[in-house]
């Protein structure tokens, strides 16, 4: 436990000074609550812009910040430094997945402003479920990459499909039937109605499956690559 | 402190360590010099557990309780305990660059459990104190190297393994570098070191072994071995320009650093 939080302030010192991540968890929410604020256009769904930028939230902030601060540790052999100093790789991974996801709900506390009250339990945890798959996500990159360039080159597909697959559906029928296989569509689709009632099995099994998948591809990854 | 039997490592059909066995004595620095590609950087990657190795034991910590003899030739499982008992610098081992040299200190002073109060005294010690607040990014590489000293040194390992502490430095901060290592040397540390740099074992090495080929080709004392060799005619002993040209740079450099030759 005491490596956990170690490596949780660690990572928030080092954020802090750190534009790259830093813009990762700052830039959807700020968006949310500028756009939402300034376009009022007649007709448009309610929540449009919170709904559309959680999603992609969820498909970005997570996913390149955990691959990115795995893969830069790596590069640097600070993580070596870490394992040589008794920090074992589950409490560095768990320090890091915590602190992301932790970063991200104040993101999505953020972007709630604009969602009524009653339904701001379910937004938050809707949020909180697409966060830990997208860190599972990020993790397994972070682990399989062997510098930060690599992990670079592998998040941004990832990312841009997972981020507007969502987006992109809403225009297009046929990207819509490809892209419910992913679970930041269904996220969205929840998001929608943003009620517990109303969420369908498909998406409840899709999403699993999203997550079961994404969870062997990071033990897959641990287990071929190792965290050092 | 460390006692190393028949210990072999091959990298694919490249035998790197041959049948190497050695003692090093607790309280001791002991020194491992050879070419570049000799197997260094490999023994300290077997002593410290981060490489396995094909054949032979290593014993790491003699009193009980302490990482014992490893059976198997799988890289050694090091407990928690051992870890904290062990100081180690890596040629390769980062800093974060984007955090202050106390703020790099403050995440292993908390790994470690040393209170923060411990900080300032370590950065002192390696000369550093000015740097408190400086991001590591900013440290010259002598700068940085002495930063790392100060994270190896700051939990008061037991076993020190130091590879290549002053490579790439000039010398005045190699110097300064060495002055450190003797000072723990003195509180009683055991300390393992590579280096391609004589003049540095010489004044640092209470023994040194010689690896060539992936053997031990010579060991002991280095002035005993350098008499040994002049008396035996097989070298001749002269102070050579470059030994006069780093006197001249120290000069130039400062008083405190020719305060130190």
């Amino acid at each position: 436990m005491k490596n956990i939080l170690v490596i949780i302030r660690k990572q928030l010192a080092d954020t802090l000074k750190n534009k790259t991540i830093l813009i990762q968890f700052i830039l959807f929410p700020v968006l949310t609550v500028v756009m939402e604020n300034a376009i009022h256009i007649e007709g448009m769904q309610e929540m449009f812009f919170t709904k559309l930028f959680a999603v992609m939230y969820i498909g970005m902030a997570p996913l390149t910040a955990t691959a990115s601060i795995i893969a830069e540790e790596k590069e640097k052999n600070t993580l070596r430094v870490l394992m040589m100093a008794n920090v074992r790789p589950f409490e560095y991974l768990l320090g890091v997945g915590i602190y992301v996801w932790t970063l991200c709900m104040i993101g999505a506390m953020v972007m709630m402003m604009g969602v009524t009250g009653d339904r701001r339990p379910a937004f938050l945890g809707i949020m909180g479920i697409g966060f830990m798959i997208s860190i599972l996500a990020g993790a397994a990159i972070g682990i399989f990459a062997r510098n930060l360039m690599m992990a670079t080159s592998l998040t941004m597909p990832i990312m841009l499909i997972l981020a507007f697959a969502p987006m992109l559906a809403m225009f297009n029928d046929t990207i819509r039937k490809v892209a419910k296989i992913f679970y930041t569509l269904q996220l969205k689709e929840i998001l929608d109605g943003m009620n517990p009632r109303e969420i369908s099995h498909a998406s409840v099994m899709i999403i699993f499956a999203n997550a079961i998948v994404l969870l062997g591809a990071f033990i897959f990854a641990y287990q071929r690559k190792g965290l050092d | 402190m460390i006692h190393v039997s028949n210990l072999s490592k091959s990298f694919r059909d490249k035998r790197v360590l041959n049948n190497i066995s050695f003692d090093v004595p607790g309280g001791s620095i002991v020194g491992l010099l050879g070419p570049s590609g000799a197997g260094k950087t490999t023994m300290i990657k077997i002593l410290t557990g981060q490489l396995s190795y094909d054949g032979g034991s290593v014993r790491v910590f003699n009193e009980e309780g302490g990482a014992d003899e490893n059976a198997g030739t799988e890289a050694r499982n090091l407990t928690g305990r051992d870890k904290l008992r062990f100081g180690i610098l890596m040629d390769n081992f980062g800093l974060y660059e984007r955090l202050s040299c106390a703020g790099n200190l403050k995440v292993f002073a908390d790994i470690y459990g040393v209170p923060h109060s411990k900080i300032r005294p370590a950065l002192q010690s390696v000369g550093l104190e000015e740097a408190y607040r400086c991001s590591a990014m900013n440290l010259s590489k002598g700068m940085k190297s002495r930063l790392q000293l100060a994270r190896v040194f700051m939990h008061n390992p037991d076993i020190i393994f130091l590879d290549e502490p002053t490579s790439g430095l000039d010398p005045k901060s190699a110097r300064a570098v060495c002055r450190i290592i003797e000072e723990k040397k003195k509180e009683g540390a055991t300390i393992f070191l590579t280096t391609h740099n004589m003049e540095e074992a010489a004044r640092l090495c209470d023994k040194v072994f010689f690896l060539n080929n992936g053997k031990i080709a010579e060991e002991g004392n280095p002035i005993e071995i350098c008499r040994r060799y002049e008396a035996e005619g097989r070298i001749h002993i002269e102070p050579s320009y470059a030994d006069i040209l780093e006197a001249v740079f120290l000069d130039i450099t400062g008083k405190e650093a020719r305060e130190e030759i």
